[in-house]
């Protein structure tokens, strides 16, 4: 296994109409790890990530994926990479077979049939499967989208806010499995998130966003610590309310 | 290194069978969708077939150049069914916010292509050739009487039936489903210009030279040469070639530069109006 980063995103600016969206960001992400972008809304997560996989063009600055730089190379890592996001969904008509199908082959998945069905039986959607995507509620859709993003088995995982819109329990479930997954893949997990709880349960890294900016980079532990906090949601509060300041008077 | 599998030019005919399988399981899903195809060139043909009864019966040129009209019809439904078919598996995507996990899955912009354009062909042949068989039935007009030269004629009308449908899916690409109406709209320009149910001297002269720079133009006169004068002229297929394969570099290339800034004007993570 390569100990080269999975992702490497170096003065990363995206301007649009004289606005910076994300403004100079740098990270790099070690493979196999699980790593939180939080940040409140227009914090610019989203950005960073659709940038990471290749669909909006930096203004400036550099982001390699799996040793691709994006979007030049993004064709050599696609197949490598999947992920997950509010702002798309899975044709409606389609059963969520036919759409695992079309998905599979577009990845050039092997065997798709056999990994059909161990997605669905790990994913209990095994009775859904010749059900249309749009006749599902908002928690198999979810579980159909988390299919569709492990269909290829990706070393690297994108997810932005996967477990928005979805009951406690379903979210819970959600982010068991996202667990499972990768530590029996060694999968690399890059998660957008403004859930705190959900950061705080999964991530053993936190990057904390604000208007396009990295206000803070740590362990959960050592953020907490360094706020003098008891939970993220604090620790996040106490940096959308008071910024650079908050973390040096903490410090 | 990249490899050749890894390269933007890499061709899977895998997934490009995945993409027209996706079509056809939204075919065969929707029934509405599988009359539609039939629907508006029956209606159009009934219409149009009745009409050139009338002319027929009362004036003498049009009875020597029976079925000018329907074939001139049927022509015109290829190269605007052509486009439309093109543009509505494209727009299915946009419609169902599926584009940003095809623009994030493997497959290249040509490979989709590739299948917009056969699908496009499905759609056309679901809705064309029961249609002509009606021609048959009611009007006694035979469109595959016209023989190798349909042949000629269907080739050119897709090609630039593509070639605008492909442009106009970048601009949607690029400007989101604001720009949809130019999907249902645009071919109509090329009605007056391309001179589908008159000969191209019936425009005025200072117009006359635009209509030749539309390949359909030389599509419906060489129909008109071949149902009046009994004369295919196969330079005027030869031409209409020529000026598709610049069509189709130009809808291709405005294809690619309108991706290049949806990619840049972050459009493909905003799919709305």
């Amino acid at each position: 296994m390569s100990a080269s980063p999975a992702i490497e995103v170096e003065r990363l600016v995206k301007i649009y109409k004289n606005v910076p969206a994300v403004d100079a960001v740098s990270f790099s992400i070690a493979p196999g790890s699980i790593t939180g972008l939080l940040g409140g809304n227009g914090a610019g997560k989203t950005t960073t990530i659709a940038m990471i996989m290749g669909l909006i063009t930096p203004t400036s600055g550099r982001v390699t994926v799996l040793g691709a730089e994006m979007p030049r190379q993004r064709y050599r890592v696609l197949q490598r990479m999947n992920f997950e996001s509010p702002y798309v969904e899975m044709p409606m008509r389609l059963t969520i077979r036919q759409n695992l199908t079309v998905f599979g082959m577009l990845y050039g998945v092997p065997d798709l049939s056999d990994r059909i069905a161990e997605l669905a039986d790990a994913l209990d959607l095994t009775d859904l499967l010749d059900r249309p995507t749009g006749k599902l509620s908002a928690g198999q859709k979810t579980r159909v989208s988390l299919a569709k993003s492990l269909i290829n088995a990706p070393e690297l995982l994108l997810l932005d806010e996967p477990t928005a819109s979805l009951d406690p329990d379903t979210a819970d479930w959600v982010r068991a499995h996202l667990d499972r997954y990768r530590r029996d893949r060694h999968a690399t997990v890059l998660l957008a998130s403004h859930n705190m709880a959900e950061v705080e349960r999964l991530c053993e890294r936190v990057i904390i966003m604000k208007r396009g900016r990295i206000e803070d980079d740590d362990t959960p532990a050592r953020l907490l610590a360094r706020y003098g906090r008891r939970t993220l949601e604090e620790v996040f509060l106490d940096v959308a309310r008071g910024g650079g300041e908050a973390r040096e008077a903490a410090q | 290194m990249i490899t050749h599998t890894e390269s933007a030019l890499a061709f899977s005919p895998r997934r490009v069978a995945a993409m027209m399988l996706r079509y056809w399981y939204l075919l065969r899903s929707s029934w509405p969708r599988l009359v539609e195809l039939v629907y508006w060139p029956m209606v159009q043909m009934i219409t149009w077939g009745f009409l050139q009864v009338y002319v027929m019966q009362n004036a003498g040129f049009f009875a020597r150049a029976a079925g000018t009209l329907i074939g001139a019809v049927l022509l015109w439904d290829i190269l605007f069914r052509g486009q439309l078919g093109f543009s509505i598996s494209f727009l299915e995507e946009m419609w169902s916010r599926n584009i940003g996990n095809l623009m994030m899955s493997p497959l290249r912009p040509f490979e989709f292509i590739i299948a917009l354009m056969v699908m496009s062909m499905v759609r056309l042949l679901i809705g064309a050739i029961p249609v002509t068989l009606l021609a048959l039935v009611f009007f006694g007009f035979n469109l595959y009487g016209l023989g190798l030269a349909l042949g000629a004629f269907f080739v050119n009308l897709m090609l630039t039936s593509w070639a605008v449908g492909i442009f106009v899916s970048g601009l949607v690409l690029r400007n989101g489903l604001g720009a949809e109406n130019f999907a249902w709209s645009i071919m109509f320009l090329f009605m007056p210009l391309t001179c589908v149910y008159y000969p191209v001297t019936t425009l005025p002269v200072w117009l006359q030279p635009l209509a030749w720079a539309l390949p359909p133009t030389y599509v419906f006169e060489g129909m008109r040469a071949l149902l009046i004068e009994h004369t295919f002229h196969p330079n005027l297929m030869i031409d209409a070639l020529g000026l598709n394969v610049l069509f189709f570099a130009g809808g291709m290339f405005g294809f690619l530069k309108l991706l290049q800034s949806a990619r840049r004007h972050g459009s493909l993570m905003q799919m709305g109006e």
